[in-house]
């Protein structure tokens, strides 16, 4: 086994994680503050990602267009939440996942008129397309990095907002007892926005950080999104802490998986099995994972309080 | 069932239903509208489907967003099986059948432990992870999907399926089947256990009902009927595909229950018929017929929730 090769991968896998924790932290929030499951989270990323696309070649430059970005998809987010999704917040589970599924196939579909099939992308300035090599002849891509610590401030920032200010506070005080924080003459309705708004940022950021790699393309989202379930089922729904954790885990065992999980297999049986196999197996690894981690604690890695 | 009833909106619209059914190889002739007999045969296979969501969800409170899993494996079942030069009816159909329930049983016994929106997202989970693995297996066509070259066999010259119309009536029989043994089951002692849980889970358990075993057979026993509904698609299709468990397959399930009125025997045939033949006709109008369709499924969510049986039943009330 290649070392440099192994710790290649787990850059990787680790930058699908921040991915998908930016994205599952949004999703968590929102639901573990309004209580709704917001299918259509997977649109914001792909919003953001298109946003970004569109600032970038407008402005030629990438960080000024995706900084643009950022307050457009915040402004996105609070005007799906105004018009459709706050009705949405006293009905019933089932209500609220057909009209997210609604806003998906009408988001997708409008994403495909305006862009066509092959979508769009960023380039990458010259100044960012260079490796970094670690200490162990480790190369890894600078852009790579740039997500990996952009990924990680925000967590930290994160972890700021929730546990030292006054917002955050309310947001913690929300998420254990809604009814109690609006009677105690907190103008719960503004919260509400606010929180959907921040997750709306943060997948939408994660749309935009990923889009130089992969590209801007009408249902990215939901692939993104399925995982980004698996990572908050796993971690526990309404815990950020939880969705970091799971997310980093997903990120690098799917990661990994994909990578080593043929090599692994050629040392118990011969070429075809492993060929037929491996692919199988490593695209099933972190809904395996979930199931185990489901049937020894069915609340996931770190359930909320008082649930 | 009395006579009284059938002169009801409801009754009157749910005669139709069958009616439509019944009739469609002889009135798309004669219209000129040959295909409808085609979109009417998938009319029926999709509402087995929706028959066996609806009896999990909308009697026993268990929102499966994963549904769509079972169909295909279902169909995998009867194209693999195929694709080995098995094509007896006798083995494709009781294989299709016992492996739909077989998974049904480990997809359930591990998401039946969680609840509410954990469930949700967990069946979702599974159904993508068997999407992926059929998308994985080079062997039976990836994603391409895989041709079947013959229908099940029955091994009897008056019975083939070959013959369009012994399909079309097959798969009528196997729906009017399914739609009975859903109203059975829900009046059943077995339902009223499945249905108390779904109102107080916690009553159930404390009065000794183990609620887990109920809400599990209930769940094999739509996995099952689920799988029906797949193998029925791939005799029809003489093709399967991922695409068939694709998670947006499972969300439209959902809504073709919801639509037609959740909760109610004929609900599901309704819906899943308002469903195909809408997406149908806005699908010729224009390709981008999603644009239309995301928007109207969010009005009927938030303004026509009991769907069109709920709708004529609160008309009923007023009126009778």
């Amino acid at each position: 086994m290649n070392y440099v090769l192994l710790a290649e991968q787990f850059f990787n896998g680790f930058q699908l994680g921040i991915i998908l924790f930016l994205v599952a932290a949004g999703l968590t929030l929102i639901f573990g503050i309004m209580d709704l499951v917001n299918l259509a989270h997977g649109t914001l990323y792909m919003f953001g990602a298109f946003f970004a696309s569109t600032f970038v070649a407008l402005t030629d430059s990438m960080v000024l267009g995706m900084i643009i970005a950022i307050p457009a998809m915040l402004a996105a987010g609070i005007l799906l939440e105004v018009t459709i999704l706050r009705t949405l917040y006293e009905r019933n589970h089932l209500d609220q996942v057909l009209a997210t599924f609604g806003m998906i196939l009408f988001f997708n579909e409008l994403f495909l008129i305006a862009w066509g099939p092959e979508g769009t992308g960023i380039n990458l300035p010259p100044y960012l397309t260079g490796m970094v090599t670690l200490p162990g002849g480790i190369a890894v891509p600078e852009y790579r990095m740039v997500i990996i610590a952009s990924g990680l401030l925000i967590a930290l920032f994160l972890y700021l907002l929730v546990s030292k200010t006054r917002i955050g506070m309310l947001i913690r005080a929300g998420a254990s007892n809604r009814e109690m924080v609006g009677a105690l003459g907190i103008n719960i309705k503004l919260l509400f926005t606010l929180v959907f708004g921040l997750g709306a940022v943060l997948a939408g950021f994660a749309g935009l950080i990923i889009t130089p790699i992969t590209q801007a393309e009408s249902g990215m989202g939901e692939s993104v999104l399925i995982l980004a379930f698996v990572v908050i089922v796993i971690g526990g729904i309404g815990s950020i802490k939880g969705a970091f954790i799971a997310a980093m885990l997903t990120g690098i065992i799917d990661t990994m998986g994909r990578s080593f999980i043929d090599v692994a297999l050629l040392q118990i049986m011969d070429t075809v099995a492993a060929e037929t196999a491996g692919p199988a197996i490593s695209s099933m690894m972190i809904y395996i994972l979930m199931a185990v981690i489901l049937a020894i604690k069915p609340s996931g890695l770190f359930p909320p309080k008082g649930a | 069932m009395n006579l009284q009833k059938l002169k009801t909106p409801l009754g009157i619209y749910n005669t139709i239903l069958v009616l439509l059914c019944i009739l469609m190889p002889v009135i798309a002739p004669i219209i000129g509208q040959e295909f409808y007999t085609d979109v009417f045969a998938r009319i029926m296979i999709v509402t087995i489907a929706a028959i066996s969501l609806n009896l999990i969800m909308g009697y026993g409170g268990m929102i499966s967003f994963g549904h769509a899993v079972f169909v295909g494996i279902g169909g995998y079942a009867v194209g693999i099986l195929a694709s080995h030069g098995i094509e007896s009816a006798y083995i494709q159909w009781p294989v299709g059948i016992l492996m739909s329930g077989f998974f049904a049983l480990i997809i359930g016994a591990i998401s039946l432990r969680t609840r509410g929106v954990y469930f949700i997202m967990i069946t979702l989970a599974f159904a993508q992870m068997i999407y992926f693995l059929s998308v994985s297996i080079e062997k039976y066509g990836s994603d391409d999907g895989l041709t079947i070259d013959a229908r099940s066999d029955f091994g009897v010259s008056f019975f083939d399926l070959n013959d369009e119309m012994t399909m079309y009536y097959t798969t009528f029989v196997l729906m009017c089947g399914c739609l009975y043994v859903s109203y059975r089951m829900i009046n059943s002692r077995f339902g009223r256990v499945v249905r108390a849980a779904k109102s107080n889970d916690e009553r159930m358990h404390t009065i000794g009902y183990p609620t887990f075993g109920y809400k599990l057979t209930a769940f094999v026993i739509a996995g099952m009927m689920c799988g029906l509904s797949g193998l029925l698609s791939a005799n029809f299709e003489d093709f399967i595909s991922p695409d068939m468990m694709f998670w947006t397959f499972s969300g439209e399930l959902i809504f073709m229950v919801v639509l037609g009125g959740m909760s109610t025997i004929m609900g599901p045939l309704g819906g899943a018929m308002i469903f195909l033949f809408l997406s149908e006709v806005l699908s010729n109008i224009t390709n981008s017929w999603h644009l239309i369709f995301g928007p109207f499924l969010i009005l009927v969510v938030l303004f026509a929730r009991g769907g069109v049986e709920g709708f004529l039943a609160k008309f009923e009330k007023r009126n009778g």
